[in-house]
């Protein structure tokens, strides 16, 4: 262990002023990126259009508007001042927290602009985000359940794949969504004592144990979709999980639409979020899980099985990645097609990364790389001229750059991805 | 251990360890050369017949024809599984190799349309394994020097899009210049597409699975955007790139329908360069130590962030030429997803391989063959292509977990490490 | 009176190492029982089976005459036992409280973490035993002294009465040895035994009740500390009247080869490591420094051999300028470096011993023409290093892991001293090994001193260096508090030094006129 901090060592260097100024100039880029890129083409007294309620609702809020230059300008401003304080005296551990705000601001003058002198739902749009975020959150718990008990898992996709194909299938059998729920987390589960089996009883390489899983998986999902789901539609036509409005809280106007009026699967992703959160941090069950991935050897000599420890975390994060998997047969298309996920279940390991390795930090980074996702389908019909190739892009970009540490260093747990060796 | 022949005074030191050390040299270990076949060679081998075996119980789960057997009695039931599994990896067989009584028909007949048909198999199984060998020596190439190169897939695919550019967009060059430049140009594509997850870990300790992980899905949106947009066929509705002009074609050896082309034998070649240049060259000494334990490299004097990048860089230009390699020998245009998960499959290459360009041939034409086979058994036999897939992860699994194999056939454990893959997780 | 704890007949074999052959040992109530021997005698193994991370082939335990088989750390908790590893099994990022808790958690409805609660009660225990640390504060945050007291209190906290401390000394400095000494001497007050395991003389001297050798895996016999003397220990450890003083034939000192001028140099955290450090080594004589570890050493080698920056100051190596240069040229000009850490520095253990022999010269002639690897030449430079310098191997191809510690020390001192050098920088160069091999490393370095090669030897055994060396610099927080002459360099005096006491105080506590510094 490298602290040997002695009384003696003087700290030469507190902050380092790089990123202090990095950062600065960041903001200020950021403030005038809003006007250099957004006001040129803009008339003086155009207005943008948010919808605030959907079509649905029993009570219609009067859409907001806002006149688009002075906005923008606006946004800019305070960016650009933000910039100024960071380059002259710097927020300190605020830095991160003002960093959220001027991004925000950008990407709201980037909606201003787009939606200017049109209409663009917000409620619809935030309701989007938050069923895109769904399996990328999931995906990104299941990771860092495994993570933080020492098991790097980079087979969440196909475990998410496997769960959308046999949650189909069964839930097309027994014409019951639950039970093909049930399914597809029971065979997350198995995938996953597999990887658990190679890389905690065999010390496999564990990105070549998920290699494994990811290649089985779309082995075993195509082979499955091909010689029977494909042939036999019967097999191919579960029922699905429709939107359940929670009485009385889908009224709230903004709110309801927004959260409670949904499918079953985001409701169950914000009870994981909390309980996990509180498990993993407050309780004892927690706070051994942490310390096996922290220093399983530590946790051996007082008595803590490490191995089942890591048994038990692996097996409970492919349950929920079986789970996430069931998202986009029974909660979405009602039907499985051949590699569906789409890379859903990297993206979680990255809103993961993102967020830390911790339940909410991967929920906001869920919540914003559905956001891009949400956005992007929706450029087109605003008629706005950037591809939205680019805007999903942008998740990935926004991955590597936390990776790199710019934005404050991503901190793995200690022994993450180290097959532990009992002597 | 050394008997002291030289004649010099008692050393004291020397005496003392022999009374003291009880951990002094091992005991002289039989070389194992000597004795069959060596356990780097023997556990692929059994890995590759295990996982036929379970690819084959995977066939006789999956199909009604023994259910309905067994329904109707037990004997009944074994034939249908003996069937099922005999017509299964006959079609494979012959798919991949070619049927011998066609081949002999042929060559009787005298027919040349009819000889090229029946030989095609084989050959053809030489152009599946092509890029194979090129993605798996790139993955090889990353795991000697201590990277983990899980991005082969976007570097492939960035090689075939700059290829696929340079071979459309020159004109009226001759074929000795065009050729190499869109192989360069494809090679380029996946450097660069190396290059940046290599210098982000070098210069930010940024993982490089998760960054090359990231750069594949980065690639994808590119080609997305650029087949719908600046480089689509023109008049086309679908995402295509326009026809790569033929002075960038990789020669075919025999006309149609045999696409068997000069990629084959760049492959072998790149796969001879790679060889020499790891281990004939202080570059690939360099390499190999920054790979096996940087530290020690730093100590040496190597420079650790150079080889890194170096090492990245390298492979992604290896990825970049299966790229170009599939659009300048086979496609001669570049449609969108046309990548059938390579990356993840030459990861299975380089392990199956140990890493060793020889290795890496002979798992690429390998999993080529069955590949190509596979193609044919899902017509014949109804089991569908996928199911190679299935065979690949187990094979990959075995590698990875000898400890299976060797229980499973009863081997003894080697003295000396595995010493496999040194990559540890995100950590630190 | 039943002894609280009694081993007989412990045997432990590992794949041709018979690690503990048939041992017995008594451990009375309130006792401090010290067990002595050298590295790799057996020691850690005996207590690893006592605390349950291994099991014994043969033998049985008994504590407070009850028989009982010990599976698991668990089963040794149960039973009263604790240990204080060598490597703390601390989670840095975990709180004092946490680390303590840790699978003995304090919990509300069965489950929910009751961190106050577990907080009080590592209060109190810190208060009752004189171990003083924040409950709350992080472990990464705290000095090494500091952990060592975490790892106490999570013994006590499982109301442990057998404590085994597994070489408790070895990261400390010699003002946290005492206080490490006095907790020790009020948890025998109070009732608990300890069992204290070192392979240095004088402590186990100043602090056992009881001290039993142990020797190539069995036990060599029990003294009492009054009967006994350094001398007496140290032929018990290794066997026969060690030879405390190595012939060494006067230095003649030349020319300066190494110039070093007031260094600045900072560690990982960016914390000040070498603060203003000055002196030379002349060819034909060894500098030693001396120091307890963490006190700036090993970031002064690095800096001298190019492999950490320096912020100020001056490095001359044969007059030429080096401050900041790369290794490689620092290599060239002459020196030799054997790194403190072998394993991780020093080897490509999975390289073949031949690769490793010329890891700092592969891109040189003859072995290397251009780019092209000479791979002939090189297993012939190879079989001829192995013959001169006593590598037992079984044959140039083998893979350095498959060597012992000792052998493999040998690789490293073969390639550093077979090249032409001016310069020899030695960090730690035996620590771990045999004495056998102890030896055979101290005459290599001798005889490059003889054929007039400077060097320069960093060693947290303060005997090595009295041994060797022919001035003696002492480094304490990071700086040089002296440089002494070998005739001045008592190992008393120098203790003292090493302990921060200034050195006209420590002249005069030993009773001695003061000494240029120079």
């Amino acid at each position: 262990m490298a602290t040997t901090t002695s009384a003696f060592h003087r700290k030469i260097e507190v902050v380092s002023p790089t990123r202090q100024r990095v950062m600065g100039i960041l903001f200020i880029l950021l403030g005038l990126a809003l006007v250099f890129f957004f006001t040129p083409g803009l008339s003086q007294g155009q207005v943008t259009t948010f919808g605030l309620s959907l079509a649905t609702s029993d009570i219609q809020l009067p859409p907001w508007q806002v006149h688009t230059l002075p906005t923008l300008y606006g946004l800019a401003v305070v960016s650009a001042i933000l910039g100024g304080i960071q380059l002259a005296r710097g927020f300190g551990r605020y830095t991160n927290w003002v960093l959220g705000l001027v991004v925000g601001f950008f990407i709201f003058g980037f909606l201003v602009w787009a939606a200017a002198g049109k209409s663009l739902n917000l409620v619809g749009m935030l309701n989007t985000t938050l069923s895109r975020s769904v399996p990328i959150t999931l995906g990104a718990l299941s990771g860092i359940l495994c993570e933080r008990s020492g098991v790097v898992n980079i087979a969440i996709e196909g475990m998410m794949l496997t769960g959308a194909m046999v949650s189909a299938l069964v839930g097309s059998i027994t014409q019951n969504a639950w039970i093909g729920l049930l399914a597809a987390i029971f065979a997350g589960a198995l995938l996953a004592l597999i990887h658990a089996v190679l890389s905690i009883k065999y010390k496999t390489n564990q990105i070549v144990s998920g290699t494994v899983i990811n290649i089985f998986a779309t082995g075993l999902t195509s082979y499955i979709s091909a010689k029977f789901l494909q042939v036999n539609q019967a097999l191919n036509n579960p029922p699905t999980f429709g939107g359940t409005p929670i009485p009385l809280l889908s009224e709230v106007p903004i709110l309801g639409p927004v959260l409670f009026n949904n499918s079953i699967f985001v409701y169950v992703m914000f009870v994981l979020l909390i309980v996990l959160n509180i498990a993993l941090f407050q309780t004892r069950w927690g706070l051994r899980l942490r310390a096996v991935g922290e220093h399983p050897k530590a946790a051996d000599t007082l008595g803590i099985d490490v191995f089942k420890t890591r048994y038990m975390a692996v097996i409970l994060g492919g349950m929920v990645a079986g789970f996430a998997g069931g998202y986009f047969t029974l909660g979405s298309a009602g039907r499985f097609d051949e590699v569906m996920t789409a890379g859903r279940g990297f993206i979680g390991l990255a809103a993961m990364i993102f967020g830390n390795w911790n339940p909410f930090g991967a929920f906001g980074a869920g919540l914003l790389f559905g956001f891009a996702d949400a956005l992007a389908s929706r450029l087109a019909i605003l008629g706005v001229a950037i591809p939205s190739q680019f805007l999903l892009m942008a998740p990935y970009i926004a991955t590597m750059i936390v990776l790199a540490g710019v934005i404050g260093r991503a901190r793995p747990p200690a022994a993450d991805g180290i097959p532990y060796e009992k002597e | 251990m050394n008997p002291e022949k030289t004649p010099q005074p008692p050393d004291f030191g020397k005496l003392v360890l022999e009374e003291i050390n009880h951990e002094a040299a091992p005991p002289p270990q039989p070389e194992r050369r000597k004795r069959g076949i060596p356990q780097s060679v023997l556990i692929p081998l059994l890995a590759v017949l295990t996982g036929l075996i379970f690819g084959a119980i995977f066939i006789i789960l999956t199909s009604q024809e023994v259910y309905n057997g067994f329904g109707q009695s037990f004997g009944a039931g074994l034939t249908a599984m003996w069937d099922v599994v005999a017509r299964s990896y006959t079609a494979l067989f012959t798919g991949a190799l070619g049927d011998p009584v066609r081949m002999i028909n042929a060559l009787q007949s005298g027919n040349a349309l009819e000889i090229r048909r029946a030989f095609n198999p084989f050959l053809e199984s030489l152009v599946t394994s092509t890029p194979y060998i090129f993605a798996g020596l790139a993955v090889a190439l990353g795991f000697r020097a201590g990277v983990f190169n899980i991005g082969a897939e976007g570097q492939l695919f960035m090689g075939a899009i700059t290829a696929t550019y340079v071979g459309y967009k020159l004109v009226g060059l001759p074929m000795i210049i065009h050729l190499p430049l869109a192989l360069l140009a494809g090679a380029l594509g996946g450097a660069i597409w190396g290059f940046i997850p290599g210098w982000l870990k070098a210069k930010t300790g940024g993982h490089e699975v998760i960054n090359t992980i990231m750069m594949n899905y980065i690639a994808f949106r590119l080609s997305e955007w650029l087949l719908t947009g600046p480089m689509k066929r023109p008049g086309s509705y679908n995402p295509v790139s326009p026809e790569i002009q033929p002075s960038a074609w990789l020669p075919r050896f025999f006309e149609d329908p045999i696409r068997f082309h000069l990629g084959f034998f760049l492959a072998l070649g790149m796969a001879y360069v790679v060889y020499w240049f790891l281990f004939k060259t202080t570059w690939g000494f360099e390499l190999r130590t920054v790979g096996s334990n940087p530290y020690g490299a730093k100590y040496a004097g190597m420079d650790v962030t150079k080889n890194t990048v170096l090492a990245m860089t390298l492979s992604g230009a290896l990825a970049g030429l299966a790229g170009a390699n599939e659009v300048l020998g086979v496609n001669h245009s570049l449609a969108m997803a046309f990548s059938s998960g390579y990356g993840f499959d030459s990861i299975a290459l380089a392990l199956l391989g140990n890493n060793h360009p020889v290795g890496v041939v002979l798992a690429s034409l390998l999993f080529g063959t069955l590949r190509n086979g596979a193609t044919s058994m899902q017509l014949s036999a109804n089991v569908p292509n996928d199911i190679i897939s299935v065979l690949q992860a187990v094979i990959l699994a075995f590698i990875a977990a000898p400890a299976i194999i060797r229980s499973l056939y009863r081997l003894r454990k080697p003295a000396e490490g595995e010493g496999m893959i040194t990559i540890k997780g995100w950590g630190g | 009176m039943t002894p609280i704890l009694e081993l007989r007949g412990i045997t432990k074999r590992f794949p041709g190492v018979l690690a503990n052959d048939h041992i017995n040992l008594t451990l009375e109530k309130g006792q401090i029982h010290a067990l002595l021997g050298e590295n790799g005698a057996g020691k850690t193994t005996l207590m690893n089976i006592l605390y349950g991370l291994y099991q014994p082939d043969e033998g049985e335990i008994f504590i407070n005459g009850q028989k009982v088989t010990i599976h698991s750390p668990a089963d040794a908790i149960a039973q009263g036992i604790g240990m204080v590893h060598q490597h703390f099994m601390l989670i840095p990022v975990f709180t004092v409280t946490e680390n303590v808790m840790l699978g003995e958690e304090s919990t509300r409805f069965d489950g929910f973490l009751d961190r106050d609660q577990a907080a009080a009660r590592v209060r109190t225990i810190s208060e009752q035993y004189g171990l003083a640390v924040d409950p709350y504060a992080y472990v990464k945050d705290l000095p090494v002294g500091v952990q060592q007291r975490v790892e106490i209190i999570k013994l006590l906290y499982r109301k442990a009465d057998i404590l085994i401390l597994d070489e408790p000394t070895a990261v400390l400095t010699p003002q946290e040895v005492e206080e490490l000494f006095d907790i020790m001497r009020s948890l025998v007050e109070q009732g608990k035994s300890i069992i204290f395991i070192s392979h240095k003389l004088r402590e186990v001297l100043e602090i056992a009740d009881l001290i039993t050798v142990i020797r190539r895996g069995r036990v060599v016999g029990s003294v009492r500390p009054e009967e006994a003397d350094q001398y007496r220990l140290a032929s018990m450890m290794v066997g026969r009247e060690v030879q405390l003083e190595l012939e060494r034939p006067p230095s003649e000192p030349g020319e300066p080869v190494l110039e070093v001028e007031n260094l600045l140099v900072t560690d990982e955290l960016g914390q000040l490591a070498v603060d203003h450090v000055s002196f030379d080594v002349h060819s034909g004589e060894i500098l030693g420094i001396a120091g307890v570890q963490g006190n700036g050493q090993t970031e002064l080698i690095e800096a001298i051999t190019g492999h950490r920056h320096i912020l100020e100051g001056r490095v001359r190596l044969l007059g030429q300028d080096v401050t900041n240069a790369p290794p490689r040229v620092i290599t060239e000009l002459g020196t030799g470096y054997i790194p403190e850490d072998r394993q991780r520095d020093g080897l490509v253990l999975a390289f073949p011993v031949m690769d490793n022999l010329i890891l700092r010269t592969y891109y040189k002639p003859p072995f290397a023409r251009g780019r092209r690897m000479e791979w002939e030449t090189i297993r012939q430079h190879a079989e001829a290093l192995v013959k001169q310098y006593d590598i037992r191997t079984p044959s140039a191809l083998t893979l350095c892991s498959a060597l012992s510690g000792g052998n493999q020390q040998k690789v490293i001192v073969a390639r550093e001293l077979s090249r032409p050098i001016r310069l020899l920088v030695a960090a730690q160069p035996t620590r771990g090994l045999d004495v056998g091999s102890i030896e055979y490393i101290h005459q290599q370095i001798l005889e490059k001193r003889s054929q007039g090669v400077a060097v320069l030897l960093a060693s947290t055994e303060l005997d090595e260096i009295l041994q060797l060396s022919d001035r003696v610099a002492v480094m304490y927080r990071g700086q040089i508090v002296a440089i002494v002459p070998a005739a001045e360099a008592t190992k008393d005096y120098i203790g003292l030094l090493m302990a921060g006491v200034p050195p006209e105080e420590a002249r005069q506590r030993i009773g001695r006129k003061p000494v240029e510094i120079g």
